[in-house]
């Protein structure tokens, strides 16, 4: 074999390429073999409709990049292999933010500018309290909040926290024009949503916060920063008057396919005062309620006990933010 | 066409490397020079800034977005540029290390680091600095901050969180941001 002074040459013995014949070759190897994702096709679209026209024409082929940061990896593993990705994040049109009692967030909006905007986090205090909680800040400079919804990994949070605010994911194709879907029939699935190969999520509509709303989020990771185990969110509304609860959600991250709604378990709080022995018989239902599986770092057993003891800790934390 | 025995047999229909059709021009300014090449769209910001610009300062560690040992400035922001291809930087300011300063010339984090010796193998220390450049000029300009006060432990763990280090154990690199900080507002205030 020839000798190359590029320590990529180290890459390509482990993969196994043993004779070259010539320098020229042996250089274009070390260049490919330094490139981790399979080579794919690349267009930057400027406005939604060219979008729309590239993913009518190369359906499942291609794959949607906006902030990359769970699609890099999955490309850099080849665990993914799409032969085009159409990178929306030079359309202008998709970074916009719109406040107006609800919240319209498009596709592109990175989730630092969740962390950068105090008028942002006063809209959707819920989204305030969970996207602290994605990854690092580096991660959440280049992420996108439609990115993460749209990728719709269970243990993420932007999922988990569209459930829980019922927000609405607006989807575009070239051919079916535009459609709304409400996010409890928008995560059908591991990695897997009611977004078609041609559809394109442009925009994400959270209804506006009521008065007397609080917002509650958790997680139990092994690291900061890592995926959690499970993590839960809580949105509690309280009656200003008579301080009963007239609102209860409750989700989860981490303990199924999709992020989950606890309805049994957020049903018992509505028209009682949320005191710590009614919070603690939710805790119970909803732990009782789960069928996580176990892995590696939690089992079954241990999922559901943090996940009662998560509620207890987002309930309380969304009441406190109520009153 | 590459060697037959770098085209992976369970992937028959993969398009050879370095086709005509498959190369972008990124076009960006790198520690203020405008750098521009033709690379293939797959190339990462670490491998384009590593192998094609021959910045090597950056780390590339666990190349999935988990050490930050890559971690550059994007227009002003810190990022993994293992986790950003190249041709997502077009138009865009990346700074490196090398940017930073000179050995002549330190950075105030440069400075503030090697007085407070953040630092062992020195393998994660470019990211690090990065990760802290960012960290102190944000911090600098949030008015939530009040003024004169330095930045506490938890703050500084906080935002380094996405960095990782095995040797030091972090301490040292805390005094080396807390000290960065004082070599900043002394020559702000000077």
């Amino acid at each position: 074999m020839l000798s190359c002074a590029d320590d990529n040459c180290k890459r390509l013995r482990r993969r196994g390429v043993r004779e070259l014949s010539c320098r020229a070759q042996l250089r274009r190897a070390c260049k490919a073999a330094a490139m981790k994702p399979p080579p794919f096709a690349y267009d930057a679209p400027e406005t939604i409709d060219e979008a729309l026209g590239l993913l009518d024409e190369h359906g499942d082929e291609a794959k949607v990049l906006a902030g990359g940061q769970s699609l890099i990896p999955l490309l850099s593993m080849r665990l993914a292999r799409p032969a085009r990705l159409v990178d929306i994040a030079r359309i202008a049109e998709l970074g916009q933010i719109f406040l107006n009692g609800s919240t319209r967030i498009g596709a592109t909006v990175r989730q630092c500018a969740v962390e950068r905007s105090a008028e942002l986090r006063t809209a959707n205090p819920l989204l305030g309290k969970a996207i602290p909680f994605i990854g690092h800040g580096p991660i959440r400079n280049r992420g996108t909040i439609g990115g993460s919804v749209a990728h719709a990994d269970p243990a993420a949070e932007l999922p988990a926290v569209m459930l829980l605010l019922e927000a609405e994911m607006v989807l575009r194709s070239a051919s079916g024009g535009e459609r709304t879907v409400p996010a409890a029939e928008f995560f059908e699935g591991f990695l897997t949503t009611a977004a078609q190969p041609q559809e394109l999520l442009v925009e994400l509509r959270l209804p506006a916060w009521l008065p007397g709303t609080g917002a509650g989020f958790q997680e139990i990771a092994r690291r900061h920063g890592d995926f959690a185990i499970v993590g839960a969110g809580a949105v509690v509304q309280l009656d200003p008057g008579t301080g009963l609860v007239t609102d209860s959600r409750l989700a989860f991250t981490g303990v199924a396919g999709t992020p989950v709604r606890a309805t049994e378990a957020e049903r018992m709080l509505v028209g009682h005062e949320p005191t710590i022995a009614a919070i603690a018989e939710m805790a119970a239902v909803a732990r009782a309620g789960l069928e996580p599986s176990g892995d590696v770092h939690a089992s079954a057993a241990y999922r559901r006990h943090i996940a009662g003891v998560l509620t207890e800790r987002v309930v309380k934390e969304a009441v406190d933010a109520a009153r | 066409m590459p060697p037959a025995e770098l085209q992976t047999p369970h992937t028959p229909h993969t398009p050879p490397d370095e086709s005509p059709d498959l190369t972008v021009t990124v076009n960006a300014t790198v520690n203020g020079t405008r750098r521009s090449t033709t690379v293939e769209p797959r190339r990462t910001l670490a491998d384009w800034l590593r192998d094609d610009l021959g910045l090597t300062a950056t780390h590339l560690g666990c190349e999935q977005g988990v050490c930050g040992a890559c971690t550059v400035l994007v227009d002003g922001d810190p990022v993994r540029s293992c986790l950003m291809l190249a041709v997502q930087a077009r138009e865009m300011a990346v700074t490196t290390v090398e940017g930073l300063g000179s050995v002549a010339d330190m950075h105030p984090v440069q400075q503030g680091c090697l007085d407070a010796m953040s630092f062992q193998c020195g393998f994660c220390t470019p990211g690090f600095l990065m990760a802290i450049t960012a960290y102190l000029a944000r911090r600098g300009q949030t008015a939530e901050v009040p003024d004169g006060r330095a930045p506490s432990d938890d703050e500084i763990r906080e935002a380094l969180s996405g960095n990782l280090c095995r040797c030091t154990g972090y301490q040292s690199i805390v005094d080396g941001v807390r000290r960065a900080w004082e070599i900043t507002s002394e020559s702000a205030g000077a």
